[in-house]
């Protein structure tokens, strides 16, 4: 680290680079059938953010249906549908393919220092299977919808009459091998195309992330794909190995299904960890506090999250045997993510804080994902779960990790990315503002719904006791708050690429080799092979007034 | 910037001039025309490739495993299932269809050889092996799956149907019918019970059922899942004359274990999986039939026939297994 | 990178040249492994007729394990592959044998309180069709 050659200075823009990524090439179909890994990600990111538009709705709708008991909207029928999409919407299109395929497509290979993935007719085929998907949850809410939860629990998917299951399952199916696909190729480009100079323990910890992201990918989608394929084969052709009048074991279909979906939420977290690392370490314009321990706890997560799948199950009826050994097990993973905390809040002190928009969303972050994390403890232990299973509380827990967590990382990572990808600023203060107003309203959406679960309020209920409706009523307004400070977001990030400064390369002070190129980058990345050096030594990055960004300035000893 | 002529220089080559040329691939290299772009050497391609296909392998272990687990499962519930039911697979077909795999894995094996080696004409001719061992595999399994069909070894209810006079079963059978409609609980309760409970139970639950739900109840309900209606549907059986009086042949054996159907349920499950893998598999290697016809394939390209060749094998190991857990249970 | 040999022109006596990439596998290699596999599958069909009792099952999946390393070493050519191949293919399998640890030992722990015993239906067509067959007598305890 201390003998490394001085990095060329980067290019200031006053004007934008005539040839980028964006201008490359025209027309639809330049984009539809792109092998450029910078488009791919662009298509993803607004694919996924239309999507979580919709799932948004789904949930707004929910919202307002259970601000009275009895009917408010809709019937109970057509809310089991809603809350069924809204879950459906948010796991499979948004949230698993948002940060890996959306922003990690983008910025993989940019800053891995690399031309493209390995694989890049497979990675714009993942995005293909993500239309196709996304489309096959469109024909299944035309063919009757599906009312099983998310969670497809038999034997209701298995026997109930709603059309649209078997069409969603397909869906799903097909989401399925895009992740894999990505999961694949991110493995392969980590492993085959770094840079000269950039050994393992060079990498920014974004890239830690998603390839312990992708090795998840890999090994569990497949057990989903199987396990959806036999419900659809329990419908169609009635085997029975759900069925207990036929023999089968519906808990059986429980850790089919687990075996994927929990090692699924760390798809969504992991990376959305890696995204803070980058964000603590270039807004605090620090080092970060222990690399290697972060490091390695992605990929400790990423094993471990393959033997915890029975915590969703502990009153499902299985034995207690595996229930005290799953609980004790998903203590323990705990620990990995509690490290990561710990040294992104040594990483802030003593650091030089920008108090930016992206910092802000870190900071959430870590105030949201401690208190997800936390009551995720509450939910492993067996005796307390045996009353908060299947209540408000679970609902609270997944969405403080799910929502404040990994969905917060996504939208900070896009704001800290967004000069690179677009080659606008958006405005500082509207960020700040939405910010807050997400993080407020978050916080009165799901605090609330802590207490209604340890009430007793049960989970998916479209009626309840009139007690309950005080804390409904303020988690509704909760949730129109968040939904101002998303509909803020989004104005002033499409009005940044209309009327938005344009973006010197490295507005914040990043040493990630992404900041090394223009911004935004060229259609192959990098004129030249960048150097590669520390990812979180600052110490050479300077403001310059003149580009209002930062550039690398040699040391005055300057080595031969 | 001439300062950094360094291991790094190689896309300078390739990649500087060409901002006009449109999205495409970039095979631009002379020497090496299957050289993509973004690689830096035939090495480093060949070994992403390799490393691309492992993991997609790896996948395929872990779908399949999961049916795996699947069977462990209903094996270890069921254990006289199994042992019975096994019986009713033929060895010698499962054997010969093992055999052929093999050396359909051989002959693939030996196609790689010669793609590496460069000889075109072997290299289509195992590969025409290979697809041919893949064909007669099916064609096995296509008898072993209509006698089967035949003598109502199925899945589901198709099991316990008896044999009709003509000797066959309708493919349409094979499917679950239509459900029956579901009796309400309360039928089978006191009126008296009926009663106290719903005195006790929400507002909600006490509305008739007519005002509970806009939905109509459907005409007809998931089948299994109240005795009343297993019941009615036994009595239809029963009145059926063209069903009645038929012997059903394996329903004569002694010693058969409740729940055998569940044997055949996992058998078709995975042996069709497998299967589709095959059909899979053969399309492939019809598809890398066509290229080294073309005369793709030689020492220095040979990827795509290696990796045909890893997947061939996967499909051919899970058969290994498949075999004796199956046909070989004592 | 590691295995990148020039081509050396054409081979001399009997010996091929090694590919630009990749490993070359002698054909008597994979002939032998073709051999040994049937032997194998002759045997694994042989053993089913020796009563060994539990160690059936446990000879069957040795055996077959001992096919799909022959497999895997020589035709998939691990034996001469990076090691991180052989690490993942075998962290694949490692995955399986969790999983499938695991449910067992959640379905071993309820065979006492296992239900044996035919469905309401099933039992209705036994009666009718096999009424001397054992099974038809094994009856549901929810029917009356």
């Amino acid at each position: 680290m201390t003998t490394l050659p001085a990095r060329p200075a980067a290019p200031t823009y006053d004007t934008p680079e005539s040839d980028n990524y964006l201008t490359h090439d025209k027309g639809i179909l330049s984009w539809l059938l792109t092998l450029d890994h910078k488009r791919i990600g662009v298509m993803y990111t607004v694919s996924v953010l239309l999507s979580f538009l919709v799932g948004g709705i789904f949930a707004l709708l929910v919202r307002t249906e259970l601000l009275t008991p009895g009917r408010t909207i809709i019937d109970a029928e057509t809310y089991n549908h809603f809350f069924t999409l809204h879950g459906a919407v948010m796991v499979f299109l948004v949230i698993i393919p948002s940060i890996p395929a959306a922003l990690g497509n983008f910025v993989l290979p940019v800053m891995l220092g690399a031309k493209d993935v390995a694989f890049p007719r497979l990675n714009l085929f993942s995005y293909h299977l993500w239309i196709a998907g996304a489309v096959c949850t469109v024909v299944s809410l035309v063919m009757g919808s599906f009312d099983t939860g998310w969670t497809f629990y038999t034997p209701y998917s298995t026997t109930t009459t709603a059309g649209g299951v078997i069409p969603v399952i397909v869906g799903v199916f097909i989401l399925g091998f895009s992740s894999i696909f990505t999961g694949m190729n991110f493995i392969v480009t980590v492993h085959k195309l770094r840079p000269p100079g950039m050994t393992w323990f060079r990498m920014p910890l974004f890239l830690w992330a998603l390839y312990a992201t992708a090795l998840i990918q890999v090994l569990a989608t497949p057990v989903l794909a199987i396990t959806l394929a036999l419900v659809a084969v329990e419908r169609i052709a009635n085997i029975g190995i759900f069925n207990p009048a036929m023999g089968g074991d519906p808990v059986l279909y429980q850790h089919f299904f687990w075996f994927y979906s929990h090692p699924a939420v760390y798809i969504m977290i992991v990376p959305a960890m890696g995204i803070i690392s980058e964000l603590i370490a270039v807004h605090s314009h620090r080092q970060i506090f222990g690399y290697r321990f972060i490091a390695f706890s992605s990929v400790a997560i990423a094993i471990f999250s393959f033997i915890v799948w029975g915590h969703h199950m502990f009153t499902s009826g299985q034995s207690s045997l595996m229930n005290t050994l799953f609980s004790a097990i998903s203590f323990s993973v705990a620990i990995p993510s509690a490290v990561k905390i710990f040294n992104w809040i040594c990483t802030l002190y003593k650091g030089s804080i920008s108090l930016n928009t992206p910092m802000l969303y870190a900071l959430a972050f870590i105030v949201l994902f401690t208190i997800g994390g936390l009551t995720g403890l509450h939910l492993a232990t067996l005796n307390t779960d045996v009353h908060l299973h299947d209540t408000y509380f679970v609902v609270a827990h997944f969405h403080y990790v799910m929502m404040g967590s990994a969905l917060i990382a996504m939208v900070g990572g896009l704001h800290h990315w967004w000069p690179k990808i677009t080659g606008r600023m958006y405005n500082e203060k509207l960020g700040m503002i939405a910010c807050t107003l997400v993080f407020i309203g978050f916080n009165v959406t799901f605090f609330t719904q802590f207490m209604l679960g340890s009430h007793g309020m049960p989970r998916r209920y479209y009626d309840y006791q009139a007690e309950f409706q005080i804390y409904h009523v303020i988690s509704t307004i909760g949730s129109y708050i968040m939904a101002g400070g998303f509909l803020l977001t989004a104005m002033y990030l499409v009005q940044s690429l209309v009327s938005g400064k344009r973006a010197p390369a490295n507005p914040w002070g990043g040493a990630t080799l992404e900041w090394e190129c223009a911004s935004p980058p060229p259609y192959y990345n990098f004129h030249e092979a960048p150097k590669v050096g520390d990812p979180y030594d600052f110490s050479n990055l300077h403001w310059d007034e003149r580009g209002e960004g930062y550039v690398t300035v040699k040391p005055p000893a300057a080595k031969a | 910037m001439s300062a950094h002529a360094s291991a790094g220089d190689h896309h300078a080559a390739d990649g500087h001039g060409d901002h006009g040329h449109g999205g495409g691939h970039g095979h631009h290299n002379a020497e090496y025309p299957f050289l993509a772009h973004h690689f830096e050497t035939p090495a480093q391609q060949f070994d992403s490739a390799k490393l691309g296909m492992w993991l997609f392998l790896v996948t395929e272990v872990l779908f399949f495993g999961a049916l795996f687990v699947g069977y462990a499962v209903l094996r270890n519930r069921y254990p006289d299932v199994f042992k019975y039911a096994s019986a009713y697979l033929d060895t010698t077909m499962g054997g010969i269809n093992t055999g052929v795999l093999i050396l359909s894995s051989l002959t693939m094996a030996m196609g790689v050889y010669f793609a590496q080696t460069g000889r075109k004409t072997a290299l289509v001719v195992c590969l025409w092996l290979t697809m041919a061992g893949a064909a007669g595999f099916m064609v096995i399994k296509y008898f072993e799956y209509t006698h089967k069909f035949h003598v109502h070894l199925v899945w589901g209810e198709g099991f316990y149907k008896p044999v009709t006079d003509d000797g066959g079963l309708q493919a349409a059978e094979l499917s679950s019918k239509a459900p029956v409609p579901l009796a309400p609980a309360q039928a089978t309760m006191s009126a008296a019970t009926v009663t106290a409970q719903q005195a006790s139970m929400p507002a909600f639950v006490q509305m008739p059922a007519g005002e509970q739900t806009a939905i109509a109840p459907p005409a007809e309900g998931p089948s299994g899942m109240a005795p009343a209606v297993i019941d009615a549907k036994a009595a239809e059986h029963a009145a059926d004359p063209a069903t009645h009086g038929d012997e059903a042949l394996h329903l004569q054996d002694a010693s058969m274990p409740p729940n055998t159907h569940l044997f055949f349920a996992i058998y078709y499950a995975m042996t069709g999986l497998h299967g589709i893998h095959v059909l899979i598999g053969m399309g492939v290697i019809g598809w890398l039939i066509v290229r080294a016809g073309r005369g793709e394939f030689g020492p220095k390209y040979y990827t795509p026939v290696d990796l045909v060749g890893l997947y061939w094998h996967i499909v051919d190991l899970v058969w290994i297994f498949l075999f004796p857990l199956f046909y070989l249970i004592d | 990178m590691g295995h990148a040999h020039t081509t050396s022109g054409h081979g001399h006596a009997g010996h091929d040249a090694q590919p630009l990439v990749g490993h070359l596998v002698a054909p008597w290699i994979l002939f032998a492994t073709g051999g040994a596999l049937i032997v194998l599958t002759v045997i694994t069909v042989a053993v089913r007729y020796v009563d060994l009792g539990e160690a059936n099952l446990l000879v069957a999946l040795a055996i077959a394990g001992l096919k799909a390393t022959l497999v895997s070493l020589f035709f998939m050519h691990l034996r001469w592959d990076r090691p991180f191949n052989q690490l993942i293919f075998l962290s694949g399998i490692l995955f399986v044998v969790l999983m499938m640890a695991f449910c067992l030992m959640d379905t071993s722990q309820y065979r006492d309180s296992q239900y044996v015993g035919n469905p309401a239906g099933v039992q209705a067509v036994l009666d009718k069709d096999a009424p001397n067959a054992p099974i038809a007598a094994q009856k549901s305890p929810d029917l009356p």
